[in-house]
């Protein structure tokens, strides 16, 4: 067993919830902060903070280089080739936004198709609607096996000479199924067609490499990974960034502007319209730098002796039914309680301490695809151990005694 | 804790339990003049309603399908009871009351608990232990604001098959 002890480090941990230890086991949400990450932005706006790219003055230099150290650390950690390609956004939904915004309306005609799957998260659907309702292209769709598998040759299926773009998750959020995005995206090239890597849930479970990948474009929020709301990256291939648009304009953005014409900033500049998230993008930084310390492997494999447990456990109770059980998983466990609604089983949860996510999870095409309405979500966090498991063993105990 | 079983077990009392298991009134109404459907986008749950009312006024059946937590599913089918006999404007009492239970400030009007039915009014208070879990509040109001709609001309009417 690897057993990483990584509690100590997230004060969250320092209460009691209705009485009880915290047990939280809904990472998939949003993570917890461990102190550096609060400490770090906590002493960035005592003594660096001002804004960036802007002032002469010595905190303003201080400030921007945090910022552009920032852009730094997550290049190391998705490692891309260069700097340039790390666009800050607010988010994953934000990134995906962005690239529909720009790339997709100035590359995307009526009658072009695009790709996704079943398993994706809405934010991986509703900005491709949202286009099409301008634009009219066709989203297609590679279905999701019972298991919650998307077989590869499912998803190539769909692949023709009008397909313009794969955008498709690395792990489901609901059910933790991962995706082969490393042949999705070759198969794909092999027709020239780019493609999108949702990686929301996916950067916090292991290593994530774009150019042994070789996404087009990645995406991932900070929250999810032990960081602050508010920040997430876009990383896109340089060549890529600098043929797209602006999304926002203000400022930051432009090289010059006159109101006969403005022109605009190289990429990742030109897409960063605004005063960006400076403290998270700090927060970010040391999140990174957090994982890195622990190491990526150290925490894959601490997650897979949980998920492994978590799956032995949930199996051998009666009246649970594990939903989503790919041979390739993330640290995630979607369940139902026979005869119990999520909700049902996540309050009574509640008042035990243990935080689960009950409901659709962002991913109604795929919970329809499994015939249900909902389910309840265990996403692990290095954070985990096994008696988190144990405990919530004991607490469907109760769910289901209260039932019964 | 006992503190937080009792609350619990408050909240999943028999009679709950009893009508999320097996819901009364649960089907489509297809003949129903009134019909409306309720989300609860939280987690998914739908609703739909059916109001069969008579010439005077009175509701003479109400029903409902759906898909929801035991809150939502035995609220709804308790209210589905309740209702079978009302006008519009004694629906609305019984939903005021109810509402203030889950808000935890009822009872605070006298005027409204004495038009209530006594029955009716001990049967809204064994669905009121959703008060402690305020996110549980919008699973118990589900039915009752999806009546508000179906009692309101403007926003219901009389759905066809589709």
């Amino acid at each position: 067993m690897v057993g990483l002890d990584a509690k100590k480090d997230f004060p969250v941990f320092d209460q009691r919830i209705h009485g009880h230890p915290l047990v939280y086991l809904d990472s998939g949400a949003s993570a917890q902060k461990p102190r550096c990450v609060l400490d770090a932005m906590t002493r960035f706006y005592e003594t660096d903070y001002a804004n960036i790219h802007r002032g002469v003055h010595e905190l303003s230099q201080r400030a921007t280089a945090h910022y552009d150290e920032g852009r730094r650390a997550v290049q190391r950690f998705l490692n891309a080739a260069h700097e340039d390609e790390i666009v800050f956004t607010s988010g994953a939904t934000d990134a995906i936004n962005l690239v529909a915004a720009s790339w997709g309306r100035t590359f995307l005609k009526a009658g072009d198709e695009i790709v996704l799957t079943q398993l994706e998260h809405h934010a991986n659907i509703v900005p491709w609607q949202l286009l099409q309702e301008q634009i009219g292209f066709t989203i297609r769709v590679a279905p999701i096996q019972s298991n919650g598998e998307v077989l590869l040759a499912d998803v190539t299926a769909l692949f023709n000479e009008k397909t313009k773009l794969v955008s498709v998750t690395h792990v489901s959020n609901a059910l933790g199924t991962i995706l082969p995005v490393e042949k999705i995206i070759a198969a794909a090239h092999a027709k020239n067609i780019p493609v999108l890597i949702d990686g929301s849930q996916a950067v916090s479970h292991g290593s994530v490499d774009v150019q042994k990948m070789d996404a087009d474009f990645y995406v991932f929020s900070g929250h999810k990974i032990y960081g602050p709301t508010g920040i997430g990256a876009l990383y896109g291939k340089r060549a890529i960034l600098k043929t797209m648009p602006p999304y926002q304009g203000g400022g930051d953005m432009i090289e010059s502007v006159t109101f006969e014409k403005t022109t605009y900033q190289e990429p990742p500049m030109r897409f960063e319209a605004g005063t960006p998230p400076i403290a998270e993008v700090v927060g970010l930084a040391a999140a990174l730098d957090y994982v890195a310390g622990i190491g990526m492997e150290k925490i894959a494999a601490h997650e897979a002796d949980l998920l492994a447990y978590g799956t032995e456990k949930l199996a051998a109770l009666d009246g649970v039914r594990l939903v989503g059980t790919a041979p390739h998983k993330a640290s995630i466990l979607s369940f139902v309680v026979e005869g119990v609604h999520p909700h049902d089983v996540g309050t009574i949860l509640d008042q035990q301490g243990i935080a689960i996510r009950a409901g659709h999870h962002c991913a109604q095409p795929a919970m329809e695809a499994l015939g249900l309405m909902a389910t309840v979500r265990v996403s692990l966090g290095l954070y985990n151990t096994r008696g988190d498991i144990d405990a919530l063993v004991d607490g469907l105990k109760k769910v289901r005694e209260i039932f019964s | 804790m006992s503190d937080e079983g009792d609350d619990l077990r408050e909240l999943y009392q028999e009679l709950i339990l009893d009508h999320g298991r097996h819901p009364r009134n649960f089907h489509a109404s297809p003949d129903a003049q009134r019909e409306a459907v309720g989300h609860n986008p939280l987690c998914g749950d739908k609703l739909v309603l059916y109001l069969t009312v008579g010439e005077d006024g009175h509701i003479v059946d109400a029903s409902f399908q759906g898909e929801g937590c035991a809150i939502s599913v035995a609220s709804a089918s308790m209210m589905t009871e309740m209702l079978k006999g009302k006008t519009a404007a004694q629906a609305k009492a019984l939903w005021t009351y109810f509402e203030g239970l889950c808000k935890g400030s009822a009872g605070d009007d006298d005027a409204i608990l004495a038009s209530l039915d006594e029955d009716d009014a001990s049967r809204l208070q064994a669905l009121a232990g959703v008060r402690h879990y305020p996110v549980r509040v919008k699973c118990a109001m589900l039915a009752w604001r999806t009546l508000e709609s179906a009692l309101d001309p403007a926003v219901a009417k009389k759905v066809g098959a589709e």
